[in-house]
C-alpha cells in the first residue's frame, strides 16, 4: 500500500461522511486519496470477504478527480462530495453489469442508471463498484448468491446476513463509507445488525425504485447502510424524494434529516419521547445475549429521558407466513420476465420457444429462487388464490393496523417502537442452508415493518461475548424518519 | 400444444387440476409440483421435484397458521398506498399520487436496449420457432 494511501486510509476508515468532506474541503486528503484508500482496503480484505462483484476502479478515480477539481476551484462541495460508496448489484448503473446475484443476468449491462444511484453521483459520491447479494435479493445469509457467499468481516466463518450482505460487509470492513441496499423483508436491516453497521428501511414510496431489479413490488425499498446514524440520514436525504420514473414514489417534501440531527447534536434527542417495547418481539427464539444488549439499549433511552411503554402488536406471529405468501406471489410474477428473450442468459440450441424459456430459467435460476417462484405460483394458481394470497392480504391489513393503532393512540400511544433486529447474532455459513423454513424465520422481526410500509432502522447496540454485533431495530410510522433517526442516534451515542 | 408453448397460458382447466376452495395445510403432491413448475416455465430434475415437494410442504404447513385468524370482515390489502394517503394529511405525499401527465416523453434509445438482447436483428428480438409445421 503506498504510504500516502495508507495515511488517507487511516484518516478515513470507519469514519463519517462529515470527516470525508471535511478532509477534502480542508485539504488534508484529496478525494482521490480517499477513494484510493478504500480501493486498497478492497484489495487487502475482499479476497476473504467477497463483498464486491465488480470494482469500477478507473470510473471511481475519475469521479474523485472531478471532486478534487471542484475543491481546488473553491466551488461549494455537495452533500456526498468524495464519499466512497458502493451499490448492491440489484441497482443499475448505465454501462455496468447488473447481475442481481444471478446467473440469468450474467453479462447484462444496464442501459440506464437507477435514480437512487444517480442522485448519489450528482451529490458527489464516488462509486467504487457493485456489491454481492442473495440472488434477486432472496435470502437472509448471502449464501444464495450465484457468485459465491459474502463472509462477515467480524467472523469469516459466519454469514453477513442478507440479502444486502455485501452492502453491510463493505461498510463494516472499511471498504466503503456508505452503501446502498434493498430491503423487501429485512434485507438492509438484518445484515446491518449482523455486521455492526447502521441500515435504513425508508417509508414505502420514500425512495424511487427506478433501476431496482424488482423482487416483490409492494414491498421492495432502497435504503442506505453506513457507519453512523447521521450518515444514514444524510444519504437518505440525498436519495429520497419524488421521481417521475417511479409512480409509487411519494410527492411529499424530503425533510433535512441530516441537518436536523446535526442541529440536535449534544442534546438528548429522545427527551419526552414515548417509545414502545412490543412483548411479541421478546418471546421464544430470542437469543439471551441479544435480549441483554437490546434491553441495555432500552435503558439508555430511558436514561436519556424517553418514556418506555410496553405495547402489544398481537398479529406479529403471522407476519412471516403472510410475508412469504405475498413476496413469493409477487416474485413469481416479477421474475417471469427472465426468459432469455430480451437480456441476460439464453439457453443454447433450444428447439422451440417454450423449451428455450424453460431451459433458460432452469439453468439461470438457483435453488432458492426456484423455490420461491414455485411457492408464489402455487399460491396464485386457480383454487388456491383465496386460501393463500387473499388470506395473506387480509392478514397484512391486520399487521399494519397493529402498528397504526399504537402510533395513533394520542397520549396513550407511542412515537417509536424498539425491538431486536434479528433473533440471533450472525449464524455460521451452512447452518441454515438446508432448512428454508428456519432461514425464513430469521426474518421474524423485520417482515412486519415491510408489510406495514412504515420506516425502520437497525443500529448497533453492543456485541455478544464472542464479539458478534447485535442490532436494535427502531420502527416509526409512515414518513416519521425524523423520530426514527433521533432514537437511533441516542442509542448509538450510548455505545460510546 | 401451442397454448402450452406460450408459458403462463396453460389454464388450470386444460391441466385438469382446477380446485375449488382449497384449504391450506393440504399436502402438495408430486403431480402438483410438476403442474406448478409447468405454469412457471421451470424445468425441474427429478431430484429438484422431490426437494421442492418436501420444502413446499414444510413452508405451506407454517403458512397454514394463517387459518387461525378469522378474517371474514377484513378487506384485503395489496398495497400500502391507502395508508400512506392517510399519513399525508399530517406529513408528506403518498406513494402512487405522483402519476405524471399523460404526455409522451423520450424513452431509452432502442440501440442501447437491443444491444443487450441474446439474439436480435437490431429492431426485433429473435427467438426459436413458435409454431411448428
Amino acid at each position: 500500500m503506498p504510504a500516502e494511501s495508507l495515511k488517507a486510509f487511516q484518516a478515513v476508515n470507519m469514519l463519517s461522511i462529515d470527516h470525508v468532506r471535511g478532509a477534502i474541503a480542508g485539504g488534508t486528503a484529496s478525494a482521490r486519496d480517499i477513494a484510493g484508500a478504500c480501493l486498497d482496503q478492497v484489495a487487502l480484505r475482499d479476497g476473504a470477504i467477497h463483498a464486491f462483484l465488480a470494482v469500477h476502479r478507473e470510473r471511481a478515480l475519475g469521479q474523485a478527480e472531478r471532486i478534487d477539481a471542484m475543491a481546488r476551484a473553491g466551488e461549494p462541495l455537495p452533500a456526498l462530495a468524495g464519499v466512497p460508496v458502493a451499490i448492491k448489484d440489484v441497482l443499475t448503473i448505465a454501462g455496468q453489469q447488473a447481475t442481481a446475484g444471478s446467473k440469468v443476468l450474467e453479462g447484462y449491462h444496464a442501459p440506464y442508471t437507477a435514480t437512487a444511484v444517480r442522485r448519489m453521483e450528482e451529490a458527489g459520491a464516488v462509486v467504487l463498484g457493485k456489491l454481492n447479494c442473495d440472488e434477486f435479493a432472496m435470502g437472509s445469509s448471502n449464501e444464495n448468491s450465484a457468485y459465491g457467499p459474502t463472509r462477515n468481516p467480524h467472523a469469516l466463518d459466519r454469514v453477513p446476513g442478507g440479502s444486502s450482505g455485501g452492502s453491510a460487509a463493505a461498510v463494516a470492513a472499511g471498504m466503503a463509507v456508505a452503501t446502498l441496499g434493498s430491503d423487501t423483508g429485512g434485507s438492509v436491516r438484518q445484515p446491518a445488525s449482523f455486521c455492526g453497521v447502521v441500515g435504513v428501511l425508508p417509508t414505502y414510496g420514500g425512495v424511487s425504485r427506478y433501476g431496482l431489479i424488482a423482487f416483490a413490488s409492494s414491498l421492495d425499498r432502497v435504503g442506505p447502510l453506513t457507519n453512523t446514524v447521521r450518515d444514514a440520514a444524510t444519504v437518505l436525504e440525498v436519495i429520497a424524494g419524488h421521481d417521475p420514473l417511479d409512480a409509487t414514489s411519494s410527492t411529499g417534501p424530503v425533510p433535512a434529516y441530516g441537518e436536523s440531527l446535526r442541529a440536535a447534536s449534544g442534546e438528548s434527542g429522545v427527551n419526552g419521547l414515548r417509545i414502545g417495547v412490543p412483548k411479541e418481539y421478546f418471546g421464544e427464539g430470542l437469543d439471551a445475549e441479544v435480549r441483554e444488549r437490546v434491553e441495555g439499549a432500552i435503558e439508555t433511552l430511558r436514561a436519556a429521558g424517553a418514556e418506555i411503554k410496553a405495547v402489544s402488536l398481537p398479529h406479529t406471529r403471522y407476519a412471516v407466513p403472510a410475508y412469504y405468501v405475498l413476496a413469493t406471489a409477487e416474485a413469481s410474477s416479477n421474475l417471469a420476465r427472465f426468459d432469455g428473450v430480451r437480456y441476460g442468459y439464453r439457453a443454447k440450441d433450444a428447439g422451440t420457444l417454450g423449451a428455450m424459456y424453460r431451459e433458460t430459467r432452469d439453468a439461470g435460476f438457483g435453488a432458492e429462487v426456484k423455490r420461491r417462484i414455485m411457492l408464489g405460483t402455487y399460491a396464485l394458481s386457480a383454487g388456491y388464490y383465496d386460501a393463500y394470497y387473499r388470506k395473506a392480504q387480509q392478514v397484512r391489513r391486520l399487521l399494519a393496523e397493529d402498528f397504526l393503532h399504537v402510533f395513533r393512540q394520542g397520549s396513550e400511544g407511542v412515537d417509536a417502537i424498539v425491538t431486536p433486529t434479528a433473533p440471533t447474532a450472525a449464524f455460521k455459513l451452512g447452518e441454515k442452508v438446508d432448512d428454508p423454513l428456519a432461514m425464513y424465520l430469521a426474518d421474524i422481526y423485520t417482515v412486519t415493518a415491510s408489510l406495514a410500509g412504515i420506516c425502520g432502522l437497525s443500529v448497533p447496540c453492543g456485541s455478544t461475548r464472542e464479539g458478534l454485533p447485535v442490532g436494535l431495530q427502531v420502527l416509526a410510522g409512515h414518513f416519521a424518519e425524523g423520530t426514527m433517526f433521533r432514537v437511533g442516534e441516542v442509542v448509538e451515542r450510548g455505545q460510546g | 400444444m401451442t397454448a402450452a408453448i406460450l408459458w403462463g397460458m396453460t389454464t388450470e382447466r386444460e391441466a385438469g387440476t382446477e380446485r375449488e376452495g382449497a384449504v391450506p395445510g393440504q399436502r402438495v403432491t408430486r403431480e402438483q409440483v410438476r403442474h406448478v413448475a409447468a405454469l412457471a416455465s421451470l424445468e425441474l430434475t427429478e431430484a429438484e421435484e422431490g426437494r421442492l415437494e418436501k420444502d413446499l410442504n414444510a413452508i405451506l404447513g407454517h403458512i397454514a397458521e394463517l387459518n387461525e385468524l378469522d378474517t371474514t370482515a377484513v378487506r384485503p390489502m395489496a398495497q400500502v398506498n391507502e395508508l400512506l394517503s392517510e399519513a399525508r394529511g399530517t406529513r408528506a405525499g403518498a406513494a402512487g399520487d405522483g402519476l405524471r401527465a399523460d404526455v409522451p416523453v423520450p424513452s431509452l434509445e432502442r440501440r442501447a436496449v437491443m444491444e443487450q438482447a441474446p439474439a436480435t436483428d437490431g429492431v426485433f428480438f429473435k427467438v426459436p420457432k413458435v409454431i411448428e409445421r
